[in-house]
């Protein structure tokens, strides 16, 4: 007895001695040694998961090394090492538990352990519960990262536990709201679920609504039409419905085998065509199997005769659907769950229109404020002098080219747009002062011949740019703060470029106002728009005051042409894209009047924004669309939205 | 009695003369019927040529007669051609997809002909359904009338709603320009069921025909002279009467002829239809000699070349059209078709490939500024000096 009781203390005072010698973390390697030498990507999971749920310090080391495949074992004895080559040639391996090198050994003596990328990602997600409590804050960003790319089940646990000793704010509120959405989708108990879920309803998140949807998946499931369905419902499908068409139906009755597939149209001719005998299928001659009617009614005659299998055409098809009911089971089997889930999404795609719209109205605000831009430089040569000017939008061009050209000279983004706005302001200052003087001067009075002639200089122009420039767009790059947007939510972001050109757009409607109404040449303007001789019995010279407000008009088409080349491509026709809306601009606001321009601009912007939401896949459809609103509208009010009155309104 | 109508007009009759000669001496010329002297490929630029100065003509009726610059007439133009390209395109492709399918076995059911035509047609836009607008074009007639019918509509739409809320001058020809815009936009798109930017294609092969192409170029050559006589004589008919009277009364003072007692909408109203289904009559003749119509070819930017045509023609004047826009278009094909030699400066080559617009812009200007009669006014001019001379 004493005997026995001695073998078995020695016995377990020689375990122990093993387990001083090898470590624990050796010994939870051996423990696993089979799996890991075998280092199969279907059977290593159990291994992975038990080195990964200990407790030791060291297990992070271990598989770092061993995905790095620099863990090697001794087969003197099996033991698991991190080894390195030395210089020499041989291997130092360094003990896991102690962190010494145990000495140099002969590749001979050793085997690596080479894990398979399958493999390697397994340890990789092993490892992130490591990472997610590292002290170093790219590791936890890095690891919260990866959850959040491939969530699964077993990294809540390690989630939650990393929650509380989360230093960084911003990291913190991260990793609570992951660990919300993995618990919607991963947690054991339905009611912690269904409260994660009511706690985030109405969220905009694309990460929560990505979670609700694989919470609301659902399979269709057949069954016969007196069965009650069971299982969490999500509906009953009516074959030939929005939801499941007739087709689609019968295609499931044929997967579940449990109705014969239609006959093809081409198997069926493959068989009649196999049966001709003396220029006859049966008793129909084949030239008479020129429609679907006499081919059935010879194929079905082959059946009768038993050498074709029957036929199961598209007439059967609503006979044999109404034998089954098609119910739509959620997958999820809690069906408060689903219930929480749909509510949720139903609140949160209430939020999502809502913010869709403002998105849209953000939208066609921006859209309105780039063809005010480029009509705002008409508003003064065709809405105030009434001078039709079809080179408006090369004017925009050269600005845009200005812009381009400064920028091969200046690289500094911001430095080169402040030194391009003033100079297309001039070049094209100098540009409309030309033509003016060369072309229009001659041409008042005779607006149909400014029209003709300013179109023969924008068809010139154009052809000049693209000698000088090519035919390729050329890009005007925004400066850096330009970049990015400004994020509101999920769905509603505009990007700062678009601010900037509405804020231009507001700076250019006061200057406009400015100008016309509070400077001697807007009074001379207005003076010699509306009368000519008296303006000049008065001492105002009218060649000068047309010359200068032409120039001011064509300068500001240059400066809307830099801030249109910010967004839109530089080319030589990007001139042509803009002319015809900036007039349709004009004309439907009404001439002469800036306010009307503005209200001309947010109408068409808001229309054409307002069609492409109908349509989203369709812009083109959308301008024309919105020209024959135009159209239409000018019957109502053919002066555009605000008509001049009175005297103003000349003729 | 009052003289006839040819009588009162010489000028008609020596157009006609013209047309004539120049038909049968390209005829004489040409590699189908002649000795071969001028290629088929330039047979059908003349053929081309003349479809223009067709649109040129009535062209010249509404802006030179009527005083109302359409920017729009290249879009009655282009429908024109799409719909005789939709039978064509129909016809040739069901031939072809009968010669096909006729191999098979069994004879071809109507569905399998459909499918096959819509899937040879539309294939390319990622589609094989037959859009509505394609019901008619397996019937010849009914597409022609269409050629007619689509312009004369769309035309007299758009006419009642801009002339009855008097939008004239400067504002119609941008409402013009933007209905032009319009319908090249909504072609653009894959979904307008007229195969998107691809357009209809392979129009110059009739279907039905053996004949090669150099016999049916000198076929639509006629059929173009005799196109543009028609429509020269009509022109001429209608501006030589009262009813030319009264529009060019609407062109010079509208307010004073609606004062008069003459309702001037429908006036206008009549002169935009009736131009419109001309330029569709020239386009469904332009298209089947240039082979291929897109929805490029309607741009706001060819309607704007038709009136510089005109205008460098000389407005007013029948004539003046035909031989404005006989002689840019050939000269612009000259040059830009890469024929015209290159000007070496030194330091500079002059490429008419890329400067020939530049010239065309500038030389428009200088027309519109400094002879406004176009080459047509020159002639008068020239005319009334040598009159004066031999008086004097």
């Amino acid at each position: 007895m004493k005997s026995l009781i001695l073998a078995a203390m020695m016995l377990v005072l020689s375990t122990l001695a093993a387990a001083a010698q090898t470590g624990p973390v050796q010994a939870a390697l051996q423990a696993q040694r089979s799996l890991i030498e075998e280092s199969s990507r279907r059977t290593i999971g159990p291994a992975i998961d038990a080195l990964g749920a200990s407790d030791l310090q060291q297990m992070q080391m271990v598989l770092e090394t061993w995905r790095a495949k620099d863990m090697w074992q001794r087969k003197s004895d099996g033991f698991f090492f991190a080894a390195q080559k030395t210089a020499d040639g041989t291997y130092r391996l360094t003990d896991f538990d102690t962190g010494d090198p145990i000495g140099d050994f002969d590749k001979t003596a050793l085997t690596q352990l080479k894990p398979n990328s399958g493999v390697r990602a397994m340890i990789a997600t092993a490892l992130v519960r490591f990472q997610l409590t590292s002290p170093d804050i790219a590791k936890r960003t890095e690891a919260l990262d990866s959850i959040a790319r491939d969530p699964e089940a077993g990294l809540l646990a390690p989630l939650r536990a990393s929650i509380e000793g989360e230093t960084d704010a911003f990291l913190l509120t991260r990793k609570q709201r992951l660990e919300r959405l993995m618990t919607i989708a991963f947690d054991e108990l339905p009611a912690e679920r269904v409260a994660a879920i009511n706690g985030m309803a109405g969220d905009l998140g694309v990460d929560f609504r990505a979670t609700l949807n694989p919470v609301l998946a659902t399979t269709i499931r057949v069954i016969d039409a007196d069965v009650e369905p069971t299982g969490n419902l999500s509906s009953v499908l009516a074959p030939g419905s929005a939801a499941l068409s007739e087709s689609d139906a019968y295609e499931i009755l044929v997967q579940a085998e449990l109705a014969e597939p239609l006959t093809n149209a081409d198997e069926r001719d493959a068989i009649l065509e196999a049966n001709i005998i003396a220029g006859r299928v049966g008793s129909f001659p084949v030239a008479q199997l020129s429609s679907e009617t006499a081919r059935n009614a010879a194929y079905d005659v082959l059946v009768k005769d038993g050498a074709a299998p029957a036929r199961v055409g598209a007439e059967s098809i609503a006979g044999t659907l109404a034998n089954y009911t098609f119910a739509e089971i959620f997958v999820e089997p809690s069906k408060d769950v689903t219930d929480a889930a749909s509510a949720a999404l139903a609140q949160t795609e209430t939020r999502v229109v809502a913010s869709q719209t403002l998105d849209l109205g953000l939208d066609a605000l921006s859209l309105a404020s780039i063809y005010f831009l480029a009509a705002i430089g008409l508003a003064i040569t065709f809405g105030v002098m009434g001078v039709i000017n079809m080179a408006h939008g090369e004017f925009i061009m050269m600005g845009a080219y200005t812009g381009y050209v400064v920028q091969q000279f200046v690289s500094n983004h911001t430095a080169s747009i402040l030194i391009a706005v003033p100079l297309a302001f001039a070049v094209t200052f100098a540009a409309g002062v030309a033509l003016e003087r060369l072309v229009i001067r001659w041409l008042y009075h005779r607006p149909l011949e400014t029209l003709l002639a300013t179109f023969g200089v924008s068809i010139a122009l154009q052809q000049l740019a693209k000698n000088i420039f090519g035919t390729q767009a050329r890009p005007l790059t925004a400066p850096g703060w330009l970049d990015g947007a400004w994020v509101i939510n999920d769905v509603v972001a505009i990007s700062y470029i678009r601010i900037a050109i509405f804020v231009l757009a507001l700076l250019f409607l006061g200057l406009f106002l400015f100008i016309m109404k509070r400077t001697r040449l807007g009074l001379e303007t207005r003076a010699v728009t509306q009368n000519p001789a008296m303006a000049a019995s008065m001492g105002i010279n009218p060649d000068r005051v047309n010359m200068l407000t032409f120039g001011l008009g064509s300068g500001i088409a240059g400066i809307a042409g830099v801030a249109i080349g910010l967004f839109a491509k530089v080319t030589s026709e990007m001139g042509s894209d803009y002319i015809v809306q900036s007039f349709m601009t004009v004309v439907v606001g009404g001439v002469g009047n800036i306010w009307g321009t503005l209200a001309g601009a947010t109408m068409i912007g808001g229309f054409q924004k307002g069609v492409e939401w109908l349509n989203p896949s369709n812009t083109l459809a959308a301008q024309t669309y919105m020209i024959i609103f135009i159209i239409i509208f000018i019957q109502f009010r053919p002066r555009g939205i605000i008509a001049l009155r009175g005297r103003a309104a000349g003729d | 009695m009052e003289r006839s109508f040819i009588a009162r007009n010489p000028s008609v009759l020596v157009f006609l003369a013209l047309l004539a000669a120049f038909t049968l001496g390209v005829t004489a010329l040409s590699e189908g019927f002649g000795i071969g002297v001028v290629s088929t490929s330039f047979v059908k630029t003349l053929g081309k040529t003349l479809c223009l100065c067709l649109v040129a003509v009535a062209m010249d009726l509404i802006w030179g007669y009527a005083g109302i610059l359409s920017l729009g007439h290249f879009a009655f133009f282009g429908l024109g051609g799409y719909m005789i390209g939709m039978w064509l395109m129909y016809e040739r492709t069901r031939q072809i997809v009968m010669g096909s399918l006729s191999e098979g076995v069994l004879p071809p059911t109507p569905e399998e002909i459909q499918a096959a035509i819509g899937n040879q047609i539309f294939g390319v836009v990622g589609s094989s359904d037959f859009p509505v607008i394609w019901a008619f074009a397996d019937s010849l007639f009914v597409q022609l009338v269409l050629v007619v019918a689509v312009p004369g509509i769309l035309a007299l739409v758009f006419g009642w709603l801009a002339f009855r809320s008097r939008v004239t001058g400067v504002y119609l020809s941008i409402l013009t320009q933007a209905m032009t815009l319009g319908l090249a936009l909504y072609l653009f798109q894959n979904a307008s069921g007229l195969r998107g930017n691809n357009g209809l294609s392979g129009l110059q092969n009739l279907p039905g025909v053996q004949a090669p192409q150099a016999v049916v170029s000198i076929w639509f050559l006629w059929a173009s002279a005799l196109a543009l006589g028609l429509g020269y004589l009509l022109v001429a008919w209608i501006v030589s009467g009262k009813f030319g009277s009264v529009i060019r009364g609407i062109r010079d003072n509208e307010a004073r002829v609606r004062f008069l007692g003459y309702g001037v909408e429908r006036y206008k109203l009549l002169i935009f239809t009736v131009t419109a289904c001309i330029a569709g009559i020239a386009g469904a003749l332009y298209y089947p000699q240039a082979g291929i119509i897109n929805p490029a070819e309607v741009a706001p930017i060819a309607s704007i070349y038709l009136a510089v045509w005109v205008a460098i023609g000389g407005r007013g004047k029948i004539y003046g059209a035909v031989i404005g826009t006989a002689f840019v278009s050939l000269v612009s094909s000259w040059f830009t078709g890469g024929q015209a030699p290159d000007v070496s400066l030194g330091f500079y080559t002059i490429k008419w490939v890329d400067w020939w617009l530049i010239v065309l812009g500038f030389s428009f200007v200088l027309v519109t500024l400094f002879a406004p009669g176009g080459i047509s006014g020159l002639v008068e001019l020239m005319q009334r000096r040598r009159r004066k001379g031999d008086a004097g």
